[in-house]
């Protein structure tokens, strides 16, 4: 790993922030509207405070976490789909850059992303709607650093889908997060689904984390076996899926479709 | 002779069950011009991405300074580039953001005198603080060529490096090709549809059809051997076959 070429490729991300309006938007005004809707319906919710204790706890909390999973996942994605469009991959890959690398400055763009968009919904729920994320105190960092490795493995995978199946697989960088959404029980608890379900939601890392996070606002108990799981899963899956970019890239080549990709 | 820059062996690339390349064999000395010559779909192009580490061949080596590309892929792309009038650089970053990020790609040290220096030898003055996106063709033809010998290589690859400039710039960018290799011995393999250009600047020219090198030589060798006036007869005289 040479540091120079992952610090090339992550300014040649942050020139193009720089002076991109959609691309800011996609960091502070879509996580901040997303914010403004979900903060009006705790609101509302609180309204039978009685019925339903910490609902919203339970819902910005969730919501703000679950952003930072698909922030995480785009940070990847959207940074190789940026190489497709600009048609920058065969200037990338016929330099010195290996693909860890790549993935390495795509990690880096991730967790630029994930850090904005934590701040500009935090500091929100805090101005609009009086709300403390660090409710949920210092744990909230492992929480934090499992969902960013799910939306590493995510995005990952997502990329990987792009780069051998091309144009027609781009629409995944914004579809695929959703397909795990229902079995990461992100606003509901694992017991609500269904017996078969559960079982898929218990191999899903990004399930404990939000599980971890109900069972803590609610008992205040340490949430170790939760955050052992999600670490586990988290790690093993993103060992795998990093093999299998370097395999898919690898086919790329044979076919000679690597520098085709997009076209 | 010293020991040739590049040494391609037996080089084949199949897609499926087409053969692209089919066994070629050439090097290329230290300071020497390669022309690749051959119709569409001759292999040209497949044949550079194979020596950039873009595609696979199927069989065959590639060395380059003595080193296997398989295994020693980033020492030998450390000191090696390429353009061609089909590739770009990032629309959404001005001329220079592009070759300053491709500086810091190749590690290069004094960034800003070395971008200084490609964009006064290239003249992009006028345009430096320009969007890409905003280039004319023959403009992003001369950036992409400007990246390429930004990183100072030791080997360039070109293919059809001169298509969409006008003549005036085509003739200075071969000018500013010759420069470079006489001052640092480069060496050169690229690629041209203009038979004159051809002439001009190749030490060598290999002729390729069908993925195959049907001819190899010196220009004036080549157009004698196949009994013709020029190279443009030969090419026809070859590719009509
Ligand atoms: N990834 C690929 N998959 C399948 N076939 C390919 C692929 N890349 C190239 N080919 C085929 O290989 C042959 C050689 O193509 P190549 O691009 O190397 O030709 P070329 O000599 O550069 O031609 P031109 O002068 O038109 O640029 C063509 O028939 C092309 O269709
Ligand atoms: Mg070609």
């Amino acid at each position: 790993m040479a540091y120079h070429r992952i610090a090339a490729l992550v300014i040649r991300h942050l020139y193009l922030y720089r002076r991109s309006l959609p691309r800011v938007m996609e960091i502070i005004y879509w996580p901040f509207l997303d914010l403004v809707v979900w903060g009006f319906i705790t609101v509302y919710l609180a309204t039978f405070q009685g019925q339903m204790p910490a609902v919203v706890t339970f819902l910005l909390g969730a919501l703000i976490l679950w952003d930072v999973l698909f922030r995480s996942q785009q940070g990847i994605t959207i940074s190789f789909l940026e190489e497709i469009w600009a048609r920058n991959l065969m200037n990338l890959f016929a330099s010195p850059l290996t693909p860890s690398e790549f993935l390495a400055a795509t990690m880096v763009m991730s967790l630029f992303k994930v850090t904005a968009v934590s701040v500009v919904m935090s500091l929100c729920a805090w101005l609009f709607y009086g709300y403390n994320v660090f409710i949920i105190g210092l744990w909230l960092m492992p929480f934090m650093a499992n969902l960013v490795l799910t939306g590493w493995i995510i995005g990952v995978f997502t990329t990987s889908l792009i780069m051998r199946f091309g144009q027609e697989a781009e629409v995944l960088a914004w579809s695929m997060v959703f397909l795990f959404q229902p079995i990461s029980c992100v606003f509901y608890p694992m017991d609500v689904l269904p017996a078969w379900l559960r079982g898929v939601a218990a191999i899903n890392p990004a399930a404990h984390v939000f599980e971890g996070m109900r069972g803590l606002l609610a008992t205040h108990a340490a949430p170790l076996t939760n955050l052992g799981l999600a670490s586990g899963l988290n790690l093993l899956y993103l060992g795998a899926v990093v093999l299998w970019f370097h395999h898919t890239f690898n086919v790329c080549k044979e076919r000679g479709s690597l520098v085709r990709v997009g076209e | 002779m010293s020991s040739p820059v590049v040494e391609v062996r037996n080089l084949s690339k199949r897609f499926g069950g087409f053969t692209a390349v089919d066994g070629i064999s050439f090097e290329i000395g230290r300071g020497e011009i390669l022309g690749l010559l051959g119709p569409n779909g001759a292999g040209k192009t497949t044949t550079f991405q194979m020596m950039l580490g873009l595609v696979t061949p199927t069989s065959g080596s590639i060395r380059m300074f003595g080193l296997d590309l398989q295994s020693n892929r980033e020492t030998i792309l450390q000191q090696v580039n390429f353009s061609s009038t089909y590739i770009s650089l990032p629309f959404s970053l001005t001329v220079e953001e592009n070759l300053r990020v491709v500086a810091r790609l190749y590690g290069m040290s004094n960034i800003a005198a070395r971008v200084d220096d490609m964009v006064k030898k290239l003249e992009m003055g006028d345009w430096r603080h320009k969007l890409t996106r905003k280039l004319s063709s023959g403009q992003m033809t001369r950036l992409t060529l400007a990246k390429a010998l930004l990183t100072e290589p030791k080997v360039l690859f070109l293919d059809e490096p001169t298509a969409s400039l006008d003549p005036d710039i085509a003739h200075k960018i071969r000018a500013i090709l010759l420069d470079e290799r006489q001052a640092t011995g480069l060496s050169i393999l690229y690629t041209s549809h203009n038979m004159r250009e051809m002439e001009e600047m190749s030490d060598r020219i290999i002729f390729l059809q069908r993925g195959k090198i049907v001819a190899e030589g010196t220009a004036k060798d080549i157009v004698a051997r196949f009994g013709q006036a020029d190279l443009e007869d030969v090419f026809l005289k070859i590719a009509r076959e």
